[in-house]
This record gives C-alpha cells, sequence and structure tokens, in this order.
C-alpha cells in the first residue's frame, strides 16, 4: 500500500519523458468531458470525501467552479486524490488538468516545477497544536520537544529555521500522509503536531477529544495556499486564475449563489460586463459569455464558499482574518473584470 | 584423398558466439546487434524527448540541486548533519540509515531463521508445531500491516519519557525510544583499541598455525589459554597502564526528553523488529528444506564413523545443506533491503522517505531522484549478491564439487 506512491511517482517519471508537451489543456478536458483535478487526500474544510463519496471543501469548490465554467455543470471533475510529495509530479506528467491541494506558493515551487500559481485561495500560516496537559503557552518553550511534521512539504523548512532562529533544539518526525502524522502525535510520539493552521484546526477535529488539544498564538511562516497549473498554457492558465477572480469579484460586488438571476439582469455597468450583457469578456478566456453566472450559480461567491467549508458554516469555524475582502480590512483582493 | 584439417576458429570467436547466439552461432549473434541497437534507440528516444519536454514546461534538470541547501531535519544521523548542509548530505544520511535498518535486519533474521528452521525440524513436538505456528501466521500477514503493529499498538504503548522504565537511572525506555549512557573516548581509548585489533590479528595466527600443525603433521596443539591472553589479558593491561578507555554520560531527563546519553529511536526498532521477525519466516523455510535435501544416510554414516550427532550435523550435514540454503536465502536479504523502503509509513527517516521522498517533492527534479534511488537499491541488490556468490563458491569448494 505504501509502496504505491513511488511506483507512481515513477510511472509519472516515465509518463513525463513521452507525454508530448501540449498547449491546449481545455480542449483536452472538453474532449475528455471532465476536469481532472489533483485534491488532498483527506482534510476537512479543504477537501475531504464525505461517506457517499462525494467531495466537499475550499480547494474541491475551486475545482467545481473550474467545470462550472466550462461544462456548465460543476460534477463534471474526476478528483485525484494526492499526498504531498505526489502531487507535483501528477501535475507535471499532466495526469491532473490543476493542482488544488492547499499548496503554498514560493518562489522555487512557482520556478523550477515547471508550473504556475493562479492566485491565492486561502492565506495561511504555518502554526504548533500541543496537548493542553502539557501546559506550554507559546511556541518559544518547546525546546527539546519532538515534532511530527508530514513529509514534502514547506512546513519541514519552516519548522528547521524557526527553532534554528530561536537558537532551540528539537526532533522531528517526519510522516508521508497527514493521517499518519496524527496518529504519531496521538499516540504520543511526539509532543507537537506542526502545520498550516487551518489543517491544525481541521485535524484536531478527528482527534478523540478535540477540546484536550490547543494551537499556540505563535504563526511562524506565511503560507498563501492555491491553485497550480502547468508551464506552457497561457490560456489554461488565464482560465483557472480568473475563475477564483471572478468569485473574489462576486463577493465586492454583493453577488451570490441565490441572488445572481436577479443580479444578471442589472443595469450596473460593472456588473454588465461580469455578466456578458456588455462586451465579450468570457470569450477572451476561451469560455463563454455567462462563464461569470455559471460559477456563481455553482459555487457562489468567495466569502460563500469560505463559510461553507471553514468559516461561520462550518465545523471547523476559522474567523475570516486575512481572508476577508480588502475593503473589509483583510488582504483578500483580486484584479477587476473589465 | 586427405581432407586438410580446417582450423578451428580462434578462442574468443567461440567465445563470443556462445555468449551471443548459444548454438544459433552467427545468426544469434546478428538477432542480438539489432535487438540492442533497437533498444539503444528506444533508450535515446526516451531521453531526448524528457529533455525536450523538460525545457518547453521549464522544468528545472540536471543533478545541481545536490548542491543546495536542504533546510530540513532528519530524526537520525549516522554522520553529522544540519539542516544548513546540502541535498548531497541527505542522500548520505539516508543511504547510511537504509543500510543501518539492512544490515541489522539481516543479522537478526538469519539467526531467528535459523533457530526457527532448528525448532521445526527438533523430534520435541512443542517446539516443532510452536516454530511452524510462527511460520504460517507471519509469514501469512502484510509487511505493512505488522509494521504499523509493532509501531503503534507494541511500541507508541510504552509510557511517556517521564514515566519511562527506568534501569539504574542509566536506561531509559520510552515511547520516544530506548535511551542508553553514551560512551565517550579518553587517553587510553588508542591503546586499547590497538591492543584489542592485536589480541585479534595474534589469535587468527595462532589459529592458522595451529590447523596447519593439525592438517599437516597431525599434531593437535591447545590454543586456548593463548588466545585468552591475547583476547582478554592484552586489553585489560593497556588498561592498567593507560586508564579506563571511555567513561559513560548518563541520559537525564531535562524538559520533553532526555539530555544527554544516545538514544535509539523506536521507528529504528520497530522497523528491524518487523523486518527480521517477518523475514525469518521465510528464511526459517529455506533452512529446513536445506537441511531435510540432505540425505539421511549422511546422518548414518557420520554416526558409524563414530562422530556425535552435534558433529555430524556441524561437519557433514550443514555444509551440504548450505549449498541449498544460499541462493534463496540471498534473495531473502534482498527482499529485505528492498522492504525497508516501508519505512516511510512509521516515520524512519531512509534514503526513499529523506530522498525519494522530502527532496523529491522540494525540487521536484523527479527524474533524477528516482534515477538515483533506482541506482542505489540496483547497487544494494549487487552487492549483497556478490557476497553470498562468492560464500557459495566457498562451500562449493571446501565441498570439492
Amino acid at each position: 500500500m505504501k509502496r504505491v506512491p513511488l511506483v507512481l511517482t515513477l510511472a509519472a517519471a516515465a509518463a513525463l519523458s513521452v507525454q508530448a508537451a501540449s498547449a491546449q489543456t481545455l480542449k483536452a478536458v472538453k474532449d475528455r468531458g471532465q476536469l481532472s483535478c489533483g485534491v488532498s487526500s483527506g482534510l476537512p474544510g479543504f477537501s475531504s470525501p464525505d461517506d457517499k463519496g462525494n467531495w466537499t471543501g475550499i480547494d474541491v469548490d475551486v475545482c467545481r467552479g473550474i467545470a462550472a465554467a466550462i461544462f456548465d455543470d460543476p460534477t463534471k471533475v474526476k478528483f485525484v486524490p494526492l499526498s504531498a510529495k505526489d502531487r507535483f509530479t501528477a501535475l507535471q506528467s499532466g495526469e491532473i488538468d490543476v493542482l488544488s491541494r492547499n499548496t503554498t506558493w514560493t518562489l522555487s515551487r512557482d520556478t523550477s516545477l515547471g508550473a504556475n500559481f493562479t492566485g491565492v485561495t486561502y492565506y495561511d500560516g504555518q502554526g504548533f497544536m500541543v496537548k493542553k496537559s502539557l501546559k506550554v503557552n507559546s511556541a518559544l518553550e518547546l525546546n527539546s520537544a519532538s515534532v511530527c511534521v508530514q513529509t514534502g512539504t514547506t512546513t519541514e523548512q519552516n519548522l528547521a529555521d524557526y527553532f534554528k532562529g530561536n537558537n532551540m533544539k528539537y526532533e522531528v518526525i517526519a510522516f508521508a500522509s497527514a493521517d499518519e502524522t496524527l496518529k504519531a502525535y496521538e499516540t504520543g510520539r511526539c509532543d507537537v503536531f506542526t502545520s498550516d493552521v487551518s489543517q491544525l484546526y481541521a485535524m484536531r477535529l478527528k482527534l478523540a477529544n478535540p477540546a484536550d488539544h490547543v494551537v499556540l498564538p505563535e504563526i511562524i511562516s506565511k503560507e498563501p495556499l492555491g491553485p497550480m497549473v502547468r508551464h506552457g498554457d497561457d490560456q489554461w492558465f488565464d482560465i483557472v486564475k480568473w475563475v477564483l477572480f471572478a468569485q473574489i469579484n462576486a463577493e465586492e460586488m454583493g453577488v451570490t449563489q441565490k441572488n445572481v438571476d436577479e443580479m444578471a439582469k442589472s443595469d450596473k455597468p460593472d456588473l454588465k460586463r461580469a455578466f456578458g450583457t456588455d462586451g465579450n469578456l468570457g470569450e477572451q478566456l476561451g469560455l463563454t459569455k455567462d462563464w461569470f453566472a455559471r460559477i456563481i450559480k455553482a459555487v457562489g461567491n468567495y466569502g460563500e464558499m469560505y463559510d461553507r467549508n471553514v468559516g461561520v458554516g462550518s465545523k471547523l469555524q476559522i474567523a475570516r482574518g486575512l481572508n476577508q475582502l480588502w475593503n473589509k480590512g483583510g488582504i483578500q483582493y483580486a484584479p477587476p473584470i473589465r | 584423398m586427405t581432407t586438410e584439417p580446417r582450423n578451428p576458429p580462434p578462442q574468443y570467436v567461440l567465445r563470443l558466439k556462445r555468449a551471443l547466439g548459444g548454438k544459433a552461432g552467427w545468426t544469434g549473434l546478428a538477432v542480438q546487434i539489432v535487438f540492442a541497437a533497437v533498444l539503444a534507440w528506444v533508450a535515446y528516444e526516451i531521453v531526448a524527448n524528457a529533455r525536450t519536454n523538460l525545457e518547453t514546461q521549464r522544468i528545472a534538470s540536471g543533478f545541481g540541486f545536490l548542491r543546495n541547501t536542504a533546510g530540513f531535519d532528519v530524526s537520525q544521523n549516522l554522520i553529522s548533519y544540519t539542516g544548513s548542509d546540502t541535498y548531497t548530505r541527505v542522500f548520505l544520511v539516508g543511504l547510511l540509515n537504509t543500510l543501518l535498518v539492512s544490515v541489522i535486519g539481516i543479522v537478526f533474521a538469519t539467526i531467528i531463521g535459523f533457530v526457527l528452521a532448528l525448532c521445526r525440524l527438533s523430534p520435541n513436538w512443542l517446539l516443532s508445531r510452536l516454530g511452524e505456528i510462527y511460520v504460517e501466521i507471519v509469514r501469512n500477514l502484510p509487511l505493512l500491516f505488522q509494521l504499523l503493529f509493532w509501531y503503534l499498538a507494541v511500541l507508541a504503548a510504552l509510557p511517556a519519557p517521564r514515566q519511562s522504565i527506568n534501569l539504574f537511572n542509566a536506561v531509559f525506555l520510552s515511547n520516544r525510544g530506548l535511551v542508553i549512557p553514551r560512551p565517550i573516548g579518553q587517553a587510553g581509548l588508542d591503546p586499547f583499541l590497538a591492543a584489542v585489533a592485536v589480541g585479534i590479528l595474534g589469535s587468527l595466527l595462532l589459529r592458522g598455525y595451529a590447523r596447519r600443525a593439525l592438517f599437516q603433521r597431525g599434531q593437535a596443539i591447545r590454543i586456548g589459554p593463548y588466545v585468552l591472553g591475547l583476547l582478554v589479558g592484552l586489553p585489560l593491561l593497556t588498561m592498567l597502564i593507560f586508564g579506563l578507555p571511555l567513561t559513560f554520560e548518563l541520559p537525564q531527563l531535562r524538559g520533553f526528553n532526555f539530555a544527554g546519553g544516545s538514544r535509539v529511536i523506536p521507528e529504528l526498532v520497530a522497523l528491524v523488529v518487523a523486518l527480521s521477525t517477518y523475514t525469518a519466516a521465510f528464511i526459517a523455510e529455506i533452512v529446513r528444506a536445506g537441511i531435510q535435501s540432505v540425505h539421511k544416510g549422511q546422518m548414518e554414516a557420520g554416526s558409524s564413523l563414530g562422530l556425535s550427532r552435534g558433529a555430524t550435523s556441524r561437519l557433514i550435514v550443514m555444509p551440504q545443506a548450505m549449498r541449498v540454503i544460499v541462493p534463496p536465502l540471498t534473495n531473502q536479504y534482498l527482499n529485505l533491503t528492498k522492504n525497508s523502503s516501508l519505512a516511510v509509513a512509521i516515520g524512519y527517516p531512509d534514503l526513499v522517505s529523506v530522498f525519494a521522498g522530502t527532496t523529491l517533492s522540494q525540487t521536484g527534479q523527479a527524474i533524477e531522484i528516482i534515477a538515483i534511488t533506482m541506482g542505489v537499491y540496483l547497487v544494494l541488490s549487487l552487492v549483497t549478491s556478490a557476497i553470498m556468490s562468492v560464500y557459495g563458491w566457498r562451500i562449493n569448494r571446501s565441498l570439492g564439487a
């Protein structure tokens, strides 16, 4: 079971060597009749399957939005669950069309992986979770602790930087999957579980007694999470970018899943441009004039997507924080549709 | 009319023909050449295609990444390593961790396997049934399952560091592993090591001399007391003159964990236990088959010569059995080494985990890293089989076969 990832990587490496560079992702997706979307294998709030096999979460909604923009049908997505260490190879080799898997945007990933980040779906930061019984109040009290971390993530490097920077010793135990990491934390192999804060809250829900564990106040890094596409197909890059931008703009303009039909009839110039009643911005993207309405109908605006998956409407109950719109105290901001 | 004897083709041509085509001769050679050419073409196409694709997608390629800083830590390193070392260093750390697990695992698996086989062959009913039950259970459960069992069910059930099982305030066992006093070399260390080396060398020379005396002149020399003096007396003498070679640093519980002392991490223990108990079940069957393959007349012949049962087994049966045992035993050693890559499931930092895992996902250079990793396992396998071949060859030679 655990040897599969290596085989997969290998197969992907082989596929890389034979697959011809394609600049026609949109056409390929249309011909196939569905979008192939790489997600994490189970992270509540971002992407996790329910007992009926339906995927939900922010990362999942990004893919549903793209499918809605292309097919006018948010269900035409094949979700490919990937571990942190397999995700880039799957994208490089063409196994997936878009990687939407709480991936941190960094310079080296943007340049050396043969892929582009299309935007930020969630502004996150790395934190620490410990058992309340340890009576630790700050990450600076963690000298000589054992730390569990998921391998193949920026988390591992931030962790090394933070402990080195604060002159503290630690022992790192790295596991391949988030669930194995959590299991080791739960059995007491390590004192600390470190990850992006959103993930800490999500994983805490999986523990036997969530209330016995506390997330420490220190945020030790910037983790802008967003989707990725392969280099070499600018049209596809634009489409994936503008699906998220459409949602953010929709929230700013007050367009919601409920009022989208009404708003489509509006006379306001910015709404007319977005809905395609004025101009052909959707067609310029390679989509249809009603692309904007399709996305919002399927997955709602950015705020609705946030609240439903990680915010007030979800079990995770994470405050909007940085992810609030720019004009409401946050830093979430999208280029205008015009 | 006499036909002129045809000159046989030169030796090297014959050899070449035999190596390439067998009986088919030149036809076979032609086929082989065409096949090699096709293979070379396919290989070239793959490399060229990969290169073009990597360039068009602007994926970094080449081995330059090996000089970059890794920036992450590893829980067990046999050589000095910090996060500011390079990926090359990470590779070495992972490789050594893999080798460590493989070597310890192979030693334990062999010992357990042989003991199990002897149990199964024992005339004692209970012993042979116990051996059988062990083999049947362990052999039929997936290795990953056993690995997780040892790690999550057995080792994780140990107490936390503060409540650890304590032996003389020097050895501590907890869910963070086994902590033992750490030896620190003193001034007397070098003379002590020299004395040990001299002792071992001297004993070997003595043994050689005694064997020659026995085989050539039929003279039995008792070397026991001398060997004891060389191996024990000499090192003790240097300790009297130069002082203790080692002092020990005791581990102490400080904060979350133990400070000082050496620590064996539970991941290593779980991996070694799982790999060696699992492989031992297969080795036991191989050894049993090997011993049973020796005709029982050999045993009878031995006793008719007046040899004891033990001497017959040791001198007559086992050498013949080993001839059958060694080749499949080699396979088990290779399996154990390759199976050690399951380490990633329990967070043991082996080569696959830190190099083909973390390093790969941080640099994204799948082709290079997978190629290196495959190369390493290939070399490990070839070296293991080479060593075992030499061993098998020596057995055959000593049997005169």
